[in-house]
Formats: structure tokens, sequence, C-alpha cells
């Protein structure tokens, strides 16, 4: 049981695809201007590693170790080719919204890291549970990048969201006649806000590596 | 009684660097405000209040010790440099955002004071222009001091087309020389709109020459008070007006002629104030010309070709990341040694 939570534990914050590994950027910076945006390529992102994960994991014993990359690469793009276009069968206003976007998460690295690293040493399910969770590392950043940068540039939350669920509502979080903040929008503020971020997780990091020596120290004379 | 040369100078305090800076700007800053009223001097206290309140919350938080580094001043040089750089009629949270912008990311996050390799006052500078550029590019028309209209436009808190100020506003002679030149019809020359804009003056537009004029004064104080080195301003203005000299030469028509390049816009605060940084510049002597010809080239560049009002900011910046190189492939040889490539030792 504790491979799994470990398998958790480092894909959602101690190796997170985003702030530790600093991999999949392009679309990390590029489709995050809203939460949505964010939040659905984060999603297809999770459809692909978790399914390309198991794949790759159940071929493993058949695939030459020589050739693996191109084997990789070719599973990946026809699982993200599925992916694909069921966004644009069940989710077309999404679908187009993100564009090329989906198609590229084929180039993305963290996919083809996980495969590599992860996928094609280890059993099915640590490998499914791993692109899943890597995925969900992924997508939880992503998507409060995306939701910084609406908030900051348009005073908004979930704008779009009714792409994804019918009915639902943009929030208007800021005053109407905020001025908007257009560098926000921009790749000059999602590189900063995305700075911002890995600092604040680094910074949680170093305390937490400073706080533990200091609790044992307390703790020895005690017992 | 033993007292014999060589003597060595003491060398100056940040502290009295930053405030001969301060000192030097003075001049400009007068004829800032006898040509286009006193909104600059609220927007300097905005900026100075937002620099110095920021700059005590990053020390407070990274423990450092608060009035060594708040009465250094350095703070407030960059407060003053927003100021003079934005729009003084501009709304005031711009110039506050602006400055704690400078103060807190720019400067504190790469280390504070002597780390930052970015110019904090021209980084503040590029946000707002990317991120405003309408707010940023709204200058009251030389002549107007209406002190109480400035006040309105400052502090009134509506944004865009609703803050009535369209009377007061007039494009800078840049402004008028970029979009008359290269998006009109091509019969508009230069010296047409010289003639036919109510901006110009005799040389760099009307009010805007003086305060060049000022800063100019301020900088060659700056230079005999050692502060700053003539390799910065000079390579810099030189550069500008050699490109604006051939272009002009080239075509009288569409390029306006060296002098005004230099006397407009942030040329000349450039060349004394912004590229002299002593943190984000080069620090070699050969290194400062390389870095402020360079700003020289992209700013003539950006201002010609490209859709921002001014190319100083963006010249700075892109140089600034340059600093670093420039100063490694300048150093001198150490006396008695060859000269050495990095790289290659």
């Amino acid at each position: 049981m504790s491979l799994y939570t470990d398998i958790i534990r480092n894909s959602l914050w101690k190796q997170n695809p985003i702030l530790s590994q600093v991999l999949g950027l392009c679309p990390a910076l590029a489709v995050t201007t809203s939460f949505t945006n964010a939040f659905s390529l984060g999603l297809a992102t999770v459809l692909v590693m978790a399914m390309s994960n198991f794949a790759v994991s159940s071929l493993r014993a058949f695939i030459p170790y020589e050739i693996r990359i191109p084997v990789f690469i070719l599973i990946i793009a026809a699982l993200t080719t599925v992916v694909d276009l069921a966004f644009n069968a069940w989710l077309h206003d999404l679908y187009l919204v993100l564009g090329i976007f989906i198609p590229l998460i084929v180039t993305n690295c963290i996919v083809l890291a996980r495969v590599e690293a992860f996928a094609a040493k280890n059993a099915v399910a640590a490998s499914t549970l791993d692109g899943a969770m890597m995925g969900l590392g992924l997508t939880a950043v992503i998507s409060v990048l995306g939701a910084a940068r609406e908030l900051i540039g348009q005073g908004t939350l979930f704008s779009g969201i009714d792409m994804l669920i019918p009915g639902a509502h943009e929030l208007q979080i800021l005053p109407a006649d905020y001025p908007g903040f257009l560098v926000s929008m921009l790749p000059p503020g999602a590189f900063i806000l995305l700075g911002l971020m890995i600092a604040a997780s680094n910074w949680l990091n170093h305390r937490a590596s400073q706080r533990i020596p200091t609790e044992k120290t307390v703790a020895t004379p005690a017992t | 009684m033993i007292n014999n040369s060589p003597y060595f100078r003491q060398p100056a305090s940040v502290r009295s660097v930053m405030l001969r800076v301060l000192v030097a700007l003075l001049p400009g800053l007068a004829a800032y405000v006898w040509f286009f009223g006193a909104a600059v001097l609220i927007q300097i206290a905005l900026c100075s209040v937002a620099a110095l309140a920021g700059e005590w919350a990053m020390l407070a938080i990274r423990k450092k010790p608060a009035w060594l580094f708040l009465s250094d001043g350095s703070a407030l040089v960059t407060a003053w440099l927003i100021a003079l750089t934005f729009p003084p009629i501009a709304p005031w949270w711009l110039g506050v955002a602006a400055t704690l912008f400078a103060i807190v990311i720019v400067k504190h996050l790469y280390g504070g004071l002597g780390q930052n390799p970015f110019n904090p006052a021209m980084a503040a500078y590029c946000l707002m222009i990317v991120a405003y550029p309408q707010l940023m590019s709204q200058w009251p028309a030389a002549g107007f001091t209406d002190i109480s209209a400035q006040f309105t436009a400052i502090f009134g808190s509506l944004v865009g087309a609703e803050r009535h100020i369209d009377a007061i506003v007039m494009a800078t002679p840049l402004d008028a020389m970029r979009t008359q030149l290269h998006t009109a019809d091509a019969r508009t020359t230069v010296a047409g709109i010289f003639g036919a804009h109510a901006t110009f003056g005799n040389i760099g537009g009307r009010g805007w020459e003086w305060i060049a004029f000022g800063y100019l004064i301020g900088g060659l104080w700056l230079i005999r008070q050692r502060i700053i080195t003539w390799h910065i301003p000079t390579a810099f203005l030189a550069t500008l007006a050699i490109i604006a000299g051939i272009a002009s030469f080239a075509n009288p028509a569409i390029h306006a002629g060296p002098l005004f390049q230099v006397f407009t816009g942030g040329a000349m605060l450039c060349a004394f104030f912004i590229a002299t940084d002593p943190v984000s510049s080069t620090s070699t002597p050969r290194g400062k010309l390389i870095f402020a010809a360079g700003i020289a080239i992209l700013a003539w560049i950006i201002r010609t070709f490209g859709a921002y009002p001014d190319g100083i900011a963006f010249a700075t910046l892109l140089m600034n990341i340059l600093a670093p190189l420039i100063d490694l492939w300048t150093q001198p040889p150490v006396f008695g040694h060859k000269k050495s490539t990095p790289g290659k030792s």
C-alpha cells in the first residue's frame, strides 16, 4: 500500500510535474489564460497519461529496448488522437478553444518522461496510478495558475465554464469596473506567476525541511 | 609627522550616492513642474510612499535591518524615476502598483539592493505600458498646469474614456512623429510636423527640450561629482545622435534629426540616470560603451519602427540581460598578464 501512497504524494507535491520537474511548460504557459482552459487541458493530459502509462506498462515486455522511444511516442500519439477526437465529439466548444494544444499533448515532455521513467519499469496498476496522479498534479498547478491569471487579468473566475458544465456561470470576483491587467493574460504574466508559484513551493519545502530536525531534537530528551 | 601620499579615498556610501542622484534630478524636475504643472510632484509623493512601504515590508519579511536599507535612498531613486517616466496625469494606482512591482518583484525577489539584474523602474514601466497602453500614453499638453484638473485626473476613480481628460491630453512629440510619419499619407514630412504641430518646440518638443536640458545639467553635475563616469552618457547620446543623423541625412522627410532624438522622450533621462544604474549596467569601461551604444541602437529602432511610445525602457531591459556577458568579455587583463579569453583560460 505504501507504494501507492508514495506515488500519490510524489506526483501531487514532491515531484510535481510543473513545480518540481518543471516539465510540460508549453501548455502550462500557453493555455492557462483561464481556469476553464487550464483545467480542461489538464484533464485531457490526465487521460492521456493514465492510458499511455497503462498501455506501455502492459506492453513493456514486448517493446525492444533499443527502439522503445519511437514505440512510446507512437502509443502516446495514438492515445492522444483518441482524446482529441473525444473532445471534438463531446466537448466541441472547448475543443475549438483549446485547438492545437490537445494534439500537442503528444509532445508534452511529462507524458514521455513518466512513460520512460516509470511505466517502462513498473507493474500495470502502479503505472496507471502514476500516470493519472502525475496528470492530476499538473492539472492542479495549471488550474491554480489559470485561476490566478484570470482573476488578476480580468477579475473573473470560471469564465467559459459553461463549455465544460452546461448551465454554469462565470463569477465576477472583483468589482465590475476593475480595469483589468492585460499582462496577466499575456505570456509574461504566465512566466511571472509561475515563477512566483515555484518560489512559493520551494519556500514551503525549505520551511518543512528545517522544521523536521528541530522537532526531533525536542522529542529526544522526552523519551 | 608621517602624512605622505598615496591617500585613499573613502568610497562614497550608497546613501550619499543616492541622495546626490536625487539632487541631480531636481533641475529636470523643476522644468517639468514649470511646463506641465505640479501633477508630477503628486506622482513623486505617491511613488515614494509606495516604494518605502514596499521596501519596508520586504525587509521585514526577509529579516533585514529595516532602517539601514530604508535610509539608503535607493528605493526613492526608483520611485522618482517611475514618477518621472510615467504620465503625470496617470491615475494614482498606476504609479503605486508599478512602484510596488519594481520594489517587491524586480528588486527584492532577485535579492535586494545590488542583486537585481533588471533596472526596477524600467521593468515597471514595461509592465505598465504592456498592461495599460492607453493610460500610459495620455500625456498632458505643455503649458496646461491647472492643478485641479490634474488632481481629478489622478484621483478620479474612472478609467479609460470616462476620465474626461481629452481636453488636457496631447500626443507627445514622439507619438506625433510616429503616428503621422508612418501611418498617415506619404506627403507628411518631419518639417511639416514641426511646422504644424503645437507639441513641437524648437528642438525636442515644447517643454520636453527644457526638461531634457535640466537632466543634462544634473547629469553633468553627477559626472563632476564622480557618481557616474562619462562612458555611458557619452556613448548613449553619441550613438543615438549618429544613427539619427545618418537616417535623417538619408531621408530627411521621414526621419527626425539627431537633436530631436536626443532632446525628446526619455533619452536624456536614460543617458544619465537610467542606463547608469550601477547595479543593472556593466562595470568595465569598454563594457559601458558597448552597453550604452546597444541601448541607443535598440531605442532608436523601437522608437522608429515599434508600436510603443518610447523605446528607452525596452532597450534598457534588453541590454540589462546582456550586461553580465558584456562585462565578462570586456574584463581588462590583469596588469603584467597577457590578455586571456574567458572560457579558454
